[in-house]
């Protein structure tokens, strides 16, 4: 399907995309006809005249046109039936581009969808996993709600699956079908329940994807399979581990108490400041109970640690966030590393990765000081990474490494990228008012930009100094008197606006300044912003309070041309301060506190990080990114107080294995088998069992861990030794391989070479069961006259069982089809 | 958790788009095009756009935009993550977008196919440092770094299991993994240990502690200015070799995104060629290789625009340069054995030191 989508340098002259596109189509279209799909009409009936001519060649060279036409977004739909007819084809490849076809038109035409729907019911019995799982795939996605109970009872049918592959495909169509019809979700909840006790790293994923889409809130279908689904996760495809760890996390929230001590709740960068108190901390220490870590908890944390290193960033940073949310706060410091390791990649992983340690830097300097250079700017680098690592770098400013930043705070200033350096003037702004040592430098720094002769970098600058000297006006009249000069050249508004406020608020600092200033810009008045004439109404203002005699007349004046501005904000101004400060007999009681109200003292801005108020969404959600609670966004609970019960997690034997094992097999197994399924819940139990002993890290646990390291190394060289064999039989290599695994495990939890026992007893498993394959699949033969696969898959190890599912009356026949 | 997928080109057009639940109209790209319009230029487009009913995530690559739609709570890198992915299958070609579809074969190891064969058994490994690297005006570093990866070309039958050993494993601060790796070898041993996939692959990327200084293999000399009320400038600049291991560096390129008011340049390089284009105000130099007897040098004049203000700044220089047959950090692989197989393969192992992020303040 993608292939035809190539087609699109006949939009896009030039450039490297095109030529792309050209070599790609030169490969792939022997009819060579793209540019021909702008007559859509006259061509549809040559498509319709190759659809229904007996050559497959024909028919696949239509599809792929058509399904070229769904990709560009152009309508097919006149073709519905024409395709429909092929959904029976005996050729895979015409088969599944009419697959293609009918997930995107069937429910713009529902009524001849349904013919085809007994297509797909009968390669839901299909002895390839391939075909079951691709039609199921097809039938849930057609959004025709007719068949909604089909849909239901395929899934149910498919979850029960012998091979992993089809009951992943289940677990996707849980969600396709939930979001067709959300009443349905009872009975969705408890096929769920049943998938998620699944063992196979292939399912895993797909069923806590279903799990976060249907039903979040059951925290309590997790309980027994929690201990699972920690040790499958290294194993599990790189796309579920995501969806399983951000699960966990929230899991764990809800079932553990906190590791984080009390001294922790203070950020560590104020730490210092608290640390006089220290004899209250050791009382409220002694009132505590000791902390010990759930083994379970520590279980998580433990098994979720190598999936820092996975290559994708997604996973990366899914365990950052776990880390962060769940871990002791001594053990969070391994994922900086990590983090600092994504930045490498393309903008938009550096742009989500930076955002994150944004709102982390705030909390937790220390993480990230070590790697404070990685957050250096590069000119090339796009200017909302550079805003960002701007942010980072403010955050890990503090009185040790400020001179170096000021350094190269200094660089970026001079930045050919002015919205980038107007950012850098802000940053030193914030600078100067967290750490007071180089508060003075900062704003020296400042005031020579004033002489800079960009206007957005003095406009900026202007801004920030009026912030700094609202902090400490007292001592810093010479720079006020500077900045009266700039209002001669400078033309910012906001720089204008805020060098009046400055001078109006230090008036009587630079008592020959002011006026003069009020008589230039009464002069002006009318040519200045909406911004400006504010301020020099305030200006006004607070010089008639103070300065009646040299400028009552000019106040007066500029009240006059307030009163009769266009703006009405600037006319309710004028009205509002001439009431307050010109004396007359209505004036009430406030004119005697106009001076007072004008010049009060004014608390000075806080100059913060805007990723300040982003810490209680979960790191590394969309919400997060766009600081706003994105539809669908869980919570993440406080810690309880007392954790609830623990034991919930412990797995009972005996009832596991009954739950788990499909239906189908159940019946099939013999009691070899069953001494296997024993021994692997006495392997469960040692697991939890040396999960209890290992109290947060002990040595213990560490050796709990490499046993487990043990097997799972196991378990990929059985991949190898079973994979030829897997060609032939893959649903019994499932088999196979745990059966492997047990014998393996019976020996010992020594090093394992392949041995020759393991390899003999797989053959012989095979052995066992082939006749039993092949007669299904003659007897498949006859019933469905659907061979097509058939033929390749001769040693399929379907239980007979499941075959004679076929005549199961719920599923539609035909005949079914005519009562819709 | 992807609803939709738009594919979009650089003029603007929707050419691709797929569904994976209900069709989501095109129209849905307006707020995409939006921002767009908003951003000065591509990079800064936002990945993550809200709108009133869906969140649009895209990617930039190869001057396309892949513009997903998501409806609900989704962690952001997970869509990101995936739509590169997408990219690559893509950039792949004819592989994927052949005319026989892909059978998409079940394998208890998903990265490998079963049954390969060839006549000639080969494993090829390439180790590939670059190095990022900030030098100030001075010339001192500011900030280096060697960043690594192990690409690896393997074509051998069957199921190989290899394992790949280093003479110095302890340079290899972090470390990610290509999904085969068995992690826990790698903890214990410092061995990599992996069935691989069939064809090239990333086996490993890797960052080399930063307790070890980095070497700069090269130089720069240089003098830019421009006068104050005067339409010209002056630009010098000349690259020599420093700690180059005794090894020649070639492929040098030097790109300088010029001020804004840099009209043109007149310049005279002692070797290679230089173009600097006037809309996009971008310098290039292709160098080639340095011979120490005469070091490169690119000097002349700069034309800016008359009455406009003096750059405040002098533009940064890019450089990229090459080194073949060293690995600057030193790593170097030891042995690479198999097992699983009889045959006996044809191994090699190939070093290079790239430049990476490097740039010099001037």
């Amino acid at each position: 399907m993608s292939s035809n989508s190539f087609s699109y340098n006949e939009q896009s002259g030039g450039g490297e995309a095109a030529e792309l596109g050209q070599e790609a189509t030169s490969t792939i279209s022997p009819s060579g006809a793209f540019g021909l799909f702008s007559s859509d009409l006259k061509k549809n009936e040559d498509l319709k005249q190759m659809l229904e001519s007996n050559k497959d060649s024909a028919k696949l060279d239509a599809m792929k046109r058509i399904v070229g036409m769904i990709a560009k977004g152009k309508n097919a739909s006149e073709l519905f039936p024409a395709v429909v007819k092929n959904v029976a084809s005996k050729n895979i490849e015409i088969k599944k581009l009419v697959y293609v076809y009918l997930v995107r038109y069937a429910e713009e035409q529902q009524d001849l969808a349904l013919l085809s729907i007994s297509t797909f019911q009968r390669a839901l019995k299909d002895p390839n996993q391939l075909i079951r799982a691709s039609a199921l795939r097809v039938l849930s996605s057609i959004r025709v709600p007719i068949i909604v109970p089909i849909m239901m009872l395929a899934i149910k049918e498919a979850s029960a699956d012998l091979s992993p592959y089809v009951r992943k495909n289940a677990a996707h169509a849980i969600q396709k079908l939930y979001s067709l019809d959300p009443e349905q979700k009872e009975m969705l909840i408890e096929v769920i329940e049943k998938l998620l006790k699944d063992k196979s790293t292939l399912v895993a994923g797909s069923v806590v994807m279903a799990f976060e889409e249907v039903c979040p809130d059951r925290i309590d279908l997790i309980h027994k399979n929690y201990r699972k689904l920690c040790n499958l996760l290294v194993d599990v495809e790189e796309w579920g581990q995501v969806v399983i760890i951000h699960m966990l996390t929230r899991y764990a929230r809800t079932q553990f108490v906190s590791p984080w001590k009390e001294g922790d709740e203070l950020e560590d960068n104020e730490k210092n400041f608290y640390e006089s108190d220290d004899d209250q901390k050791e009382k409220t220490d002694k009132r505590k109970k000791p902390y010990t870590m759930d083994p379970d908890h520590r279980l998580l944390i433990r098994n979720t640690k190598p999936l820092l290193q996975s290559r994708n960033a997604a996973v990366v940073m899914a365990v950052a966030q776990l880390y962060w949310h769940i871990s002791p706060k001594s053990e969070a410091g391994i994922i900086s590393k990590s983090l600092v390791r994504l930045l490498r990649s393309n903008r938009e992983v550096q742009y989500i990765v930076l955002q994150n340690i944004a709102t982390m830097s705030i909390q937790r300097k220390g993480m990230f000081e070590p790697y404070l250079k990685s957050f250096y700017v590069r000119s090339t680098d796009p200017t909302m990474i550079k805003t960002l690592k701007l942010e980072i770098l403010t955050n890990l400013a503090n009185e040790a490494n400020i001179s170096t930043l000021l350094r190269e705070f200094q660089t970026y200033v001079k930045s050919q990228d002015k919205q980038f350096a107007a950012a850098t003037i802000q940053t030193i702004g914030r600078c100067a008012t967290n750490i007071l040592e180089v508060t003075d430098t900062c704003l020296n720094g400042l005031v020579c930009l004033l002489s800079n002769r960009d206007e957005i970098v003095v406009a900026e600058s202007v801004v920030v100094i009026k912030k700094l000297l609202q902090m400490q006006p007292a001592q810093h009249g010479e720079i006020i008197k500077h900045m009266a000069k700039l209002l001669d050249s400078i033309t910012v508004p906001v720089a204008r606006a805020s060098i009046l406020w400055l001078i109006g608020e230090n008036c009587e600092r630079v008592p020959k300044i002011a006026p003069d200033v009020l008589r230039k810009m009464a002069k002006s008045f009318t040519s200045e912003d909406d911004l400006v004439k504010l301020q020099i109404l305030n200006l006004g203002a607070k010089l008639y309070l103070t300065n009646s005699k040299q400028t009552k007349l000019l106040t007066q004046y500029i009240l006059n041309l307030g009163k009769y501005d266009q703006n009405y904000d600037i006319r309710d101004r004028t009205r509002f301060i001439r009431q307050l400060i010109v004396p007359n007999e209505k004036s009430g009681a406030l004119s005697k506190y106009a001076k007072k109200i004008f010049l009060a003292q004014k608390p000075a801005p806080l100059l913060e990080s805007p990723f300040k108020d982003r810490d209680h969404f979960q790191l590394g959600t969309l919400s997060h990114t766009l600081n706003i609670k994105a539809t669908g966004y869980l919570e993440l609970s406080n810690w309880p107080e007392v954790a609830p019960d623990p034991s919930v997690r412990n797995v009972e034997v005996i009832e596991l294995a009954k739950e788990w094992t499909p239906a189908g097999k159940a019946k099939q197994e013999n009691s070899a088998k069953k001494f296997y399924s024993e021994s692997e819940e006495e392997e469960d139990s040692s697991d939890s069992s040396s999960d209890s002993e290992s109290e947060s890290g002990s040595e213990s646990g560490e050796q709990g861990q490499s046993g487990e390291e043990g097997d799972s190394s196991e378990d990929s060289s059985e991949d190898s030794s079973s994979e030829q064999d897997s060609d032939s039989g893959r649903d019994s290599g499932q088999e196979n391989k745990r059966t492997a695994k047990r014998n393996s495990k019976a020996k010992g939890k020594s090093k394992i070479v392949l041995g020759s026992p393991k390899i003999e007893k797989e053959k012989k498993t095979k052995q066992d069961r082939t006749p039993v394959a092949k007669d299904v699949s003659l007897l498949d033969l006859d019933d469905c006259q659907y061979a097509c696969i058939c033929t390749n898959e001769n040693s399929c190890a379907a239980s007979s069982n499941e075959w004679k599912r076929t005549s199961c009356p719920l599923f539609l026949s035909k005949a079914a089809l005519h009562f819709w | 958790m992807i609803h939709s997928l738009f594919l979009i080109n650089c003029s603007g057009d929707i050419f691709l788009e797929k569904h994976w639940k209900s069709v989501v109209s095109q129209s849905v790209c307006d707020y995409f095009f939006e921002a767009q319009e908003k951003a000065a230029d591509v990079e800064n487009v936002p990945p993550v756009i809200s709108t009133p009913h869906h969140y649009l995530i895209s990617i930039y690559r190869d001057k396309l935009f892949f513009v997903s739609v998501i409806q609900t709570e989704v962690p952001p890198l997970f869509v990101i993550e995936f739509l590169h992915r997408v990219a690559d299958t893509f950039q792949v070609g004819s592989s994927n977008v052949g005319d026989t579809l892909p059978t998409g074969q079940l394998s208890n190891i998903p990265w490998r196919r079963a049954g390969v064969k060839y006549t000639n058994n080969e494993a090829y490994f390439d180790v590939i440092e670059e190095i990022d690297a900030i030098i100030d005006k001075s010339g001192s570093t500011v900030f280096a770094e060697i960043q690594g990866v192990i690409d690896a070309c393997i074509k051998l039958s069957g199921m190989p299991d290899l394992s790949l050993s280093f003479m110095n494993p302890r340079l290899l601060d972090d470390v990610s993994f290509h999904p085969c790796i068995r992690f826990k070898r790698w903890e214990s041993e410092r061995v990599l240990s992996f069935i691989p996939p069939d064809g090239n692959f990333r086996l490993i990327s890797y960052r080399v502690s930063s307790q070890n200084l980095v070497a700069i293999p090269v130089y720069v000399k240089h003098s830019i200015s421009f006068k104050e009320n005067s339409s010209c400038g002056r630009f010098d600049i000349t690259i020599g070799p420093k700690q180059n291991m005794g090894k020649t560096i070639e492929g040098i390129t030097v790109t300088v995104h010029m001020p804004k008011v840099v009209l043109n340049m007149n310049l005279t390089p002692t070797q290679g060629s230089y173009t600097f284009d006037p809309v996009t105000k971008v310098l290039t130099w292709d160098v080639g290789k340095i011979t120490p007897q005469k070091l490169p040098s690119l000097k002349g004049l700069v034309n800016l625009q008359s009455g406009a203000p003096k750059p405040e700044e002098n533009p940064s220089l890019n450089i990229q340069f090459k080194i073949q047959q060293l690995a600057i950090s030193g790593l170097k692989v030891n042995r690479l054995d198999m097992y699983g197989e009889k045959y006996k393969p044809f191994k090699g192992v190939k070093y290079v030191t790239k430049a990476g992020k490097f740039q010099v303040r001037t």
